[in-house]
C-alpha cells in the first residue's frame, strides 16, 4: 500500500476490517503466522529495492506512455524489415476480437464453460487446414521455431531415426531455436544450397540420405525469400529413403502458392504472426503444424488438437480434445515434449483474419505483395552496383547485394534511418558469403511511393 | 434450478447462440475485407505478378476458406467470445496452480499503443530505446524479487523456461566435460509435470521423488537419488499442494555437493513475493511466469512469458541477447560467453513483458509483498471454510500452513454419494464457477485445487464457498442433479466417443466432411 | 443398448459383522449365522444400483433370481431379466461361478458383482479378463483392486462406463488372503489373478498439460527401457504381476502372469518356476531380479511370489533387484513405503532402503522399501 494506508485497487482484502475478520475466522492474529513454515534463514530481512508503486492509473499510464514514446514505429517510418516478423495490415476486427475480455482472460475451462474458446480454436485449425490442405492442424505453439522443432522431433519418432537434415537457407535465429529443442536427442546436419538460386543442393541431399535420416527440414520460401521449385524432386528421394519431408512455410503466401502438401511434404509448419497479429517487437509469434490425418502422425503431436463432434442434442456442435491421453506409437518417448501455455490468442486472431480474407482476399493479398516485391526488386536492381542476390521467384522477401557499392549494410541502413527508412536486415553476421547483403521485405503496407523513396535515397547515398 | 435469494449464488447463464461453424456461414461472393489494388505504375512495370510463379509452385485450387461479410464475421466471433468464461467475469479461484489474478485493463491499453505493437525486432536499437528500457528494468525488478543476478525474458512460458534451464544445465556440464555422464534430472511428484517433460526434451532421464506421508518430498530419497550421474534438481516450492518445504536449503546443498545444478520452478511464487527468495535457498536458476504471477492475462492459453533468472556464474549460459545499459543507452548484449543460443525467435513475448512490467510498477515493493500476504490470507481463509464442508478434506494438513493454494480431495464425498470431482466441476459451471482437479497422475484422490490469489474480495470468496456448499448439499440429497450437470451450459452433453476414434475424429472442418459427409455438416435448414 | 450383469454374493460380509474376518466356507457361514449375522450384501448392492436407476433406459440388466440380484434390483425399481437361479436354501461359490460364466456367454458389457475378495476370486476363476467387471465392496476382505471405493462409487463408475464417459479399461489385481491364517493373526494375501475393470479416469477437457498415457502404454515404456538395459550374458528373473508382462511380450516370450519366469540372452529359460528351479536356473550366471509391487499395500515380496525365497534373494544381491511400477501404482500408496515380507526377518531388513523404481522409459522414482511388521 503505497502512499499511506490507501488500499491498492488490485487488492480488495487489504481493507483492515476485512483482514481482521478473515484472520479471526482462521483463528490467528497475524498473517505472519501463515508463514511460520518458512525457516528464518530463508526470510527476506530487508524490503525489495523496487520503486514505490505508481498506484494511480493516470500516473502509471503517463509514465509508461512517456517511456514508450522513445520508440519510433514502423508506422512512423517506412520499414523493409522482415526476417520472420512482418508488418502486414491488421484488420480492425482482429484487434476487436483479440481484445475481448472473454478470450483475453480465459484459460483452461471445460468445454461446457468455454465452448466458444474450443470452437474458435477448432475453427482456427480448420481455416489453417484449408490454407495448408492438411486435415490436421494443432493449436498454436510458441512460434515457428518450436513448431519446426516439434515437427522434427515428430519425424524422429515416426521413423525411429535420429538424423535431421536441414536446408541451410533456414533463418539462423530459428536454427538456434531448433538446436536448443532438438539436440542432443536429434543430430542436425545442414544441406547446402545453390549459390545462384538458393535452391536445395540436390547432390548434397542425395549424398546424405541413408537409413539414419529421419527427414529433411526445408523453409519455403527460404530465409532469403527464394521459392524452392523442386519440391516434388526433393520429396521423392526422401520418401524412397523412408524419411519425412518437413516444410516450413509462410502461411500468408498460400493464397496463390502451392501448399507444401501439394508437392509431397509430410509435415508443414510455420508462423501465424502475419495473420492478423501485430509485430510486438517480434513477440506476437505463434507456430502451426499441419499433417495428414493418419494415426501415426496424429499420435506424435505433443500439442492439443481440438475436434468437432455432436452433443446429446441433435443439431448442436460440441468440441473437445482429440485423442485425449495421446499415446505415442513410439513408446520410447512417452512424454513427447511438453504442453502448456503457448499462443492460443494469436491463433484465434489468425482465425478471424482468415475468415475475413477468404479465398479471394488471400489471392488479392498475395498478388499485391508479389507485384510490390517484384517492383521493389526491379527498381532496386536498377541502381548502380546493386543487385538481387538470388535468381529465383521471390514472394515478399529478397536479398539485396550492396557489396559492389563498397558500402556496408550497416552504413547504408544508418543513412536510410536518418531519412525515416528502416533498411533490410544485415545478413553479414550470419552468412559469411553474404557480406554486403541485406534481407528486404515488402508487404502490402508498402506503397509505390515508399519503394520509390527508398530507391531515391539509396541512389543519393550510394552515388 | 432457480436459486432463491438469500444465497450469494447467481442464476447464471451464458449467452447461448447455438452458433454455426464459420464455414457454414459462407456465401460465395461475400467479402470480409478488401485488399488495396496496386498502383498502375507497379502493374505496368511488373505485370500481374502471378504469372511469374513457377508452374509447379502454383496453387491448384484456391483455399476453401469461407466467404463471409464483415459484420457477420464480427458477430460470429463475438458470439463465440460470449460463450467463453473469461476470468474477467467470474470468481476464478478454482484454477489452482495457475494464479488467475486481475489483469489490469490499463496494461492492455498501454500494450495497445503503436509504440508497442508496431515495432519490429530488427529495428535499430536507437529506435526502440523505450522497449529496451522496459526489458532492462523488468530484469532489475525480477533480480530483486528473486535475489538472482540476471534475467533472460526470452522463454515463451514456464515450460519453455524449464527447457531453457535444462539446456543451461546441459551446457554447464558440457563445459566441464561431464555432459555425457551427468544425464539424470531429479524432480518431485508435486512439481509441475513440465519440470520432467521439458527436461526430457533435452534427453535427460527423469528421477522423481515421491511425497512422503506428510506430502513432503523425501530427503532420504534425494540422498539415494544423487550420484555422479546427477545433472541437477528442478523443484517447485511451495509445491502444488501449497506446503512450503522448509528443508529446501538441504536439498540444494546436497545437490550442489553432488555436482548438480538447482533450478527453482517459481510458478507458485505468488504467496512468497518479498517474503523469501531463490537466492537465500541457494538456487542457481529460477523462473517466473509473467502471465500469471505478474498480472498478464492467460489469453485462452498464451501468449505467456517465462522470465529466467541466474546467479552470476550461471548468467554466462543464458540465451542471447540480454539487455544492457552502457550508461546512457540500452543495447542488446550478446557477450554471454557460454550462451545456450536461443529458445525463441527474437527477444521474447514483448506484449506480456510490458504488461508484467506495468503491473510491478503499479504494485511497488510494498504492494508486491501485500499481494503475497493477502493471497496467503485468502487461501487459508478458504482452507478453513472448505474443510468445514461435508465431504471435502485437505490431505497432508498435518499442522502445516498452506501458502497460496491447496489441493483438496472429494474422496469422502465420492464414497458417500458417488458424486466425483468431475461431477462437482460440471455442476459448479452452472453457477459460473470453474474448478480444476490436478495434474495426472492424481496423487490426491478425487482432487481439486484452489488458488484464490489476492484479487478477489472476501465477499466473492464467500460466493464461491456458497457454490461448493450448494453442490455438496445436492450431492447428498439429489445426486443425479449433480451427475447430470451441467444444466445451464450453452452445450449439452458432448459425445466424446468420436474424439478417440481415428475413423471419426475431426480436427478440421475438411476432415469432418471427409469422414462424415457433406450431409452431416449441414445441421441447419 | 448396453447389457449389464449383476451378481450378488448374498452372504458376503456376514463374517465381518460378527468378527470372523471373512465368510469363506459353509462352516464359517453357519457360525456367523449362529452369532447373529444378517445378510447385508444386497443392501450394499442396492446402494450401487441406485446410481444406475436414472440411466435404466440405456441398459438391460441380467441377473440371477432372488437375493443373487433380482431382489436388490427390484428394490431399486430396476426390472432385471432373470437368467438363472442360485442354490437353495443357501447359495454357494459355484453359483457365482455359474452366473459369471453365463453372463460372459451373453456378452455383457459390464459385470457388477457385490462381494469381497472371495467372490472376486470366484468371478476371476470363471471369466478371467474376458469381461469388464467391477466390484461393489460388500465383503469382509477387500484387498483386490477390482473394487470401487464404495457402493455409490461403484454405481457411479458403472453408469459412466455404460454411458460412454469412461471408455478405457485396465487390468486390476485379484488378491485374497488365507482366512484361516488371518483368523490366527497371520496375514498372507496373495496375488490370485487379474480382471479387467473400467479405467475410472474420466475424460476431462480442462487440461493444462498433456494428460498421462494409459497404463498399458506406461507398462510398454517401462519394458522398452528394461530391454535396452538388458545384458546378453545376464540372467533375468521376472516376478509376477501385469507390469512385468509387456517385458516378456516385447521379448516375444511367454509370461506366466502369476508365476516367476526366467530370461537370458533374449531366450526363455524357465516359466512359472519353483524356488528350486529358480536356484538351478541361476547357476553359472549373474542374475537380476525384476519385481513389481502387488496389491493395494504395495508388496514387493511375500504376496504371491514366495518362490522368490530368501535364498534366491541372497544369491541375486540387493543391488541387482530392479523394481518396476507405474506412477499410478506408486501414487496410490499415498506416501507409504513399498513392503517386503519374505518370512525371514534378516532378509527383510537386508532388503529395506531406497530403490530406484523404473516408472517409464528413461524415467524412475526413488522410493522407500520397508519391512512388513
Amino acid at each position: 500500500m503505497a502512499r499511506g494506508d490507501r488500499v491498492h485497487p488490485y487488492i480488495p482484502n487489504s481493507v483492515p476490517e476485512v483482514k481482521a475478520n478473515m484472520l479471526a475466522e482462521i483463528g490467528i492474529d497475524d498473517i505472519d503466522t501463515l508463514y511460520e513454515d518458512i525457516p528464518a534463514e530463508l526470510r527476506l530481512k530487508e524490503e525489495l529495492n523496487i520503486p514505490d508503486g505508481i498506484t494511480s492509473e493516470m500516473e502509471l499510464a503517463r509514465h509508461l506512455e512517456n517511456l514508450l514514446s522513445q520508440n519510433t514505429t514502423c508506422r512512423d517510418n517506412i520499414s523493409f524489415l522482415g526476417a520472420g516478423c512482418y508488418q502486414h495490415y491488421v484488420p480492425a476486427i482482429c484487434g476487436e476480437i483479440a481484445g475481448r475480455s472473454e478470450f483475453l482472460t480465459a484459460y483452461a475451462g471445460e468445454p461446457y464453460e468455454d465452448h466458444g474458446r474450443f470452437q474458435a480454436l477448432f475453427e482456427y485449425q480448420s481455416l489453417m487446414g484449408e490454407l495448408l490442405e492438411t486435415d490436421v492442424v494443432n493449436v498454436p505453439t510458441f512460434d515457428w521455431g518450436q513448431a519446426a522443432s516439434t515437427s522434427i522431433r515428430m519425424a524422429g519418432r515416426i521413423t525411429d531415426r535420429e538424423v535431421i537434415l536441414i536446408a541451410d537457407t533456414i533463418s539462423p535465429d530459428r536454427l538456434q531455436v531448433i538446436r536448443t529443442y532438438c539436440e542432443p536427442v536429434m543430430k542436425i546436419e545442414l544441406v547446402g544450397h545453390s549459390s545462384s538460386t538458393a535452391g536445395l543442393d540436390m547432390e548434397d541431399l542425395s549424398k546424405r540420405l541413408d537409413d539414419s535420416v529421419a527427414g529433411l527440414y526445408l523453409e519455403n520460401p527460404s530465409y532469403f525469400g527464394t521459392l524452392e521449385e523442386n519440391g516434388r524432386a526433393i520429396a521423392d528421394p526422401l520418401h524412397a529413403n523412408g524419411s519425412v519431408f518437413v516444410v516450413g512455410v509462410d502461411p500468408l503466401s498460400l493464397g496463390v502458392l502451392a501448399p507444401p502438401s501439394q508437392y509431397g511434404a509430410d509435415i508443414a509448419c510455420g508462423d501465424i504472426q502475419g495473420l492478423g497479429n501485430h509485430m510486438y517487437f517480434g513477440g506476437a509469434l505463434g507456430g502451426f503444424i499441419g499433417t495428414r490425418d493418419e494415426e501415426k502422425y496424429v499420435m506424435e503431436y505433443p500439442s492439443r488438437l481440438f475436434g468437432i463432434g455432436k452433443t446429446e442434442r441433435a443439431g448442436e456442435w460440441g468440441f473437445g480434445d482429440v485423442t485425449y491421453g495421446r499415446t505415442s506409437f513410439a513408446v520410447r518417448e512417452k512424454g513427447k515434449e511438453f504442453v502448456g501455455t503457448a499462443a492460443a490468442l494469436h491463433g484465434i486472431t489468425a482465425g478471424v483474419y482468415l475468415s475475413l480474407l477468404g479465398p479471394e482476399g488471400m489471392r488479392e493479398l498475395n498478388q499485391n505483395i508479389i507485384q510490390k516485391s517484384q517492383y521493389a526488386m526491379k527498381r532496386i536492381s536498377e541502381l548502380e552496383g546493386v543487385g538481387i542476390r538470388f535468381k529465383a521467384f521471390h514472394f515478399k522477401e529478397f536479398v539485396v547485394d550492396f557489396s559492389a557499392t563498397g558500402r556496408s549494410v550497416e552504413e547504408i541502413n544508418r543513412a536510410l534511418l536518418a531519412d525515416g527508412i528502416f533498411g533490410g536486415s544485415d545478413l553479414e553476421a550470419d552468412f559469411a558469403d553474404l557480406k554486403g547483403c541485406a534481407l528486404y521485405a515488402v508487404t502490402e503496407v508498402i506503397t509505390r511511393e515508399d519503394v520509390d523513396r527508398l530507391v531515391d535515397r539509396l541512389a543519393a547515398y550510394l552515388s | 434450478m432457480e436459486i432463491q435469494r438469500g444465497s450469494r449464488l447467481r442464476n447464471f447463464h451464458q449467452a447461448k447462440w447455438d452458433e454455426e461453424v464459420i464455414f457454414e456461414l459462407s456465401t460465395p461472393g461475400e467479402r470480409g475485407i478488401h485488399v488495396p489494388e496496386v498502383e498502375t505504375e507497379i502493374s505496368d512495370a511488373v505485370g500481374d505478378g502471378l504469372s511469374r510463379i513457377p508452374t509447379a509452385m502454383r496453387r491448384k485450387t484456391p483455399p476453401a476458406l469461407p466467404e463471409v461479410g464483415q459484420m457477420r464475421v464480427l458477430k460470429h466471433f463475438l458470439r463465440l467470445s460470449q460463450q467463453t468464461l473469461g476470468a474477467d467475469f467470474n470468481v476464478d479461484i478454482g484454477q489452482g496452480t495457475c494464479t488467475i489474478k486481475y489483469n489490469p485493463k490499463i496494461n492492455e491499453r498501454i500494450a495497445g499503443a503503436p509504440q508497442a505493437m508496431d515495432i519490429h525486432p530488427h529495428q535499430d536499437e536507437s529506435t526502440v530505446q523505450g522497449a529496451l528500457q522496459v526489458m532492462y528494468e523488468l530484469d532489475l525488478f525480477l533480480r530483486e524479487i528473486s535475489g538472482m543476478d540476471r534475467f533472460s525474458l526470452q522463454p515463451s512460458s514456464g515450460s519453455d523456461a524449464i527447457l531453457t534451464m535444462a539446456a543451461i544445465m546441459h551446457k554447464y556440464h558440457e563445459v566441464r566435460g561431464e555432459a555425457a555422464t551427468r544425464d539424470e534430472l531429479i524432480t518431485t511428484i508435486f512439481s509441475h509435470p513440465s519440470d520432467a517433460a521439458a527436461a526430457a526434451v533435452k534427453g535427460y532421464k527423469i528421477i522423481t521423488l515421491y511425497a512422503d506421508e506428510q506430502g513432503m518430498p523425501d530427503l532420504e530419497a534425494l540422498k539415494a537419488a544423487l550420484s555422479q550421474r546427477t545433472a541437477g534438481l528442478f523443484i517447485t516450492n511451495p509445491e502444488d499442494i501449497g506446503i512450503f518445504n522448509p528443508r529446501i536449503p538441504e536439498f540444494t546443498r546436497m545437490v550442489h555437493e553432488a555436482g548438480g545444478i538447482c533450478g527453482y520452478d517459481q510458478a507458485n511464487v505468488n504467496g512468497i513475493m518479498g517474503i523469501t527468495r531463490a537466492r537465500e535457498a541457494a538456487f542457481d536458476l529460477c523462473f517466473f511466469n509473467l502471465h500469471k504471477s505478474f498480472g498478464a492475462p492467460h489469453g485462452c492459453g498464451g501468449p505467456g512469458a517465462g522470465a529466467l533468472g541466474a546467479t552470476e556464474e550461471m548468467a554466462d549460459y543464458l540465451p542471447v541477447p540480454l539487455v544492457g545499459l552502457d550508461g546512457e543507452r540500452y543495447y542488446f548484449d550478446y557477450e554471454v560467453p557460454h550462451s545456450i543460443g536461443k529458445v525463441r525467435s527474437f527477444w521474447g513475448a514483448f506484449s506480456v513483458i510490458l504488461k508484467a512490467y506495468a503491473w510491478i510498477l503499479s504494485m511497488g515493493a510494498e504492494g508486491l509483498k501485500e499481494a503475497a500476504r493477502i493471497a496467503v490470507l485468502n487461501n487459508n481463509y478458504l482452507l478453513k471454510k472448505i474443510t468445514e464442508i461435508y465431504g471435502a478434506t485437505s490431505p497432508y494438513t498435518g499442522g502445516k500452513r498452506r501458502i497460496e493454494q491447496v489441493r483438496y480431495s472429494w474422496q469422502k464425498l465420492y464414497e458417500e454419494t458417488g458424486v466425483d470431482t468431475h461431477d462437482v466441476t460440471l455442476r459448479l459451471a452452472d453457477f459460473g464457477f470453474h474448478l480444476w482437479q490436478s495434474h495426472h497422475p492424481f496423487v490426491v484422490p478425487q482432487p481439486f485445487t484452489i488458488e484464490p490469489t489476492e484479487s478477489y474480495s472476501k465477499d466473492e470468496l464467500d460466493e464461491y464457498l456458497d457454490g461448493l456448499r450448494h453442490v455438496v448439499q445436492e450431492a447428498r440429497t439429489e445426486p443425479e442433479t449433480v451427475k447430470r450437470a451441467p444444466h445451464n451450459s450453452v452445450v449439452h452433453k458432448i459425445d466424446e466417443s468420436s474424439f478417440d476414434d481415428p475413423e471419426k475424429w475431426a480436427v478440421t472442418w475438411r476432415a469432418f466432411i471427409k469422414k462424415h459427409g457433406e450431409a452431416a455438416a449441414k445441421i441447419r435448414g | 443398448m448396453k447389457t449389464l450383469g449383476l451378481i450378488v454374493n448374498p452372504v458376503a460380509g456376514m463374517g465381518g459383522t460378527v468378527g470372523l474376518k471373512g465368510t469363506d466356507g459353509p462352516e464359517i457361514l453357519e457360525r456367523a449365522e449362529q452369532l447373529g449375522a444378517v445378510p447385508q450384501a444386497h443392501k450394499r448392492a442396492a446402494r450401487a444400483l441406485a446410481a444406475l436407476l436414472p440411466h435404466s433406459d440405456n441398459f438391460e440388466l441380467l441377473t440371477f433370481s432372488g437375493v443373487m440380484g433380482e431382489k436388490p434390483a427390484a428394490e431399486c425399481g430396476l426390472k432385471p431379466q432373470v437368467i438363472g437361479s442360485g442354490s437353495s436354501p443357501r447359495t454357494i461359490p459355484e453359483d457365482t461361478i455359474r452366473a459369471a460364466g453365463q453372463m460372459a456367454d451373453r456378452g455383457v458389457d459390464l459385470l457388477l458383482f457385490a462381494g469381497g475378495d472371495g467372490t472376486a476370486r470366484d468371478v476371476c476363476g470363471a471369466i478371467g479378463t474376458s469381461v469388464t467387471v467391477l466390484g461393489i465392496p460388500a465383503g469382509v476382505k477387500i484387498h483386490s483392486a477390482v473394487f470401487a471405493s464404495s457402493p455409490p462409487a461403484a454405481g457411479q463408475v458403472a453408469a459412466s462406463f455404460l454411458g460412454g464417459e469412461i471408455v478405457r479399461v485396465k487390468e486390476a489385481e485379484v488378491m485374497d488372503i488365507d482366512e484361516e491364517g488371518y483368523r490366527r493373526g497371520i496375514l498372507s494375501a496373495r496375488l490370485y489373478g487379474y480382471m479387467t475393470i473400467p479405467d475410472g479416469r474420466r475424460l476431462l477437457q480442462g487440461l493444462k498439460a498433456a494428460s498421462a498415457p494409459d497404463e498399458r502404454a506406461v507398462q510398454m515404456a517401462i519394458a522398452t527401457g528394461l530391454i535396452e538395459s538388458m545384458a546378453d550374458d545376464r540372467c533375468y528373473i521376472v516376478g509376477p504381476g501385469s507390469t512385468c508382462r509387456p517385458l516378456m511380450e516385447m521379448l516375444g516370450l511367454e509370461d506366466s502372469l502369476l508365476g516367476v519366469d526366467m530370461v537370458r540372452g533374449g531366450r526363455q529359460i524357465g516359466k512359472d518356476m519353483s524356488e528350486r528351479e529358480i536356484l538351478e536356473g541361476m547357476a553359472n550366471a549373474e542374475c537380476s531380479l525384476i519385481l513389481t509391487p502387488v496389491g493395494g499395500q504395495g508388496f514387493l515380496l511375500g504376496r504371491g511370489n514366495q518362490q522368490i525365497s530368501p535364498e534366491v534373494i541372497r544369491r541375486v544381491g540387493k543391488e541387482n533387484i530392479i523394481v518396476v511400477a507405474t506412477p499410478e501404482k506408486l501414487t496410490s500408496l499415498r506416501g507409504r513405503p513399498l513392503l517386503v515380507d519374505t518370512g525371514d526377518i534378516e532378509t527383510d531388513s537386508y532388503l529395506c532402503g531406497y530403490y530406484r523404481v523404473v516408472t517409464g522409459y528413461r524415467e524412475a522414482a526413488v522410493y522407500r522399501v520397508s519391512c512388513y511388521a
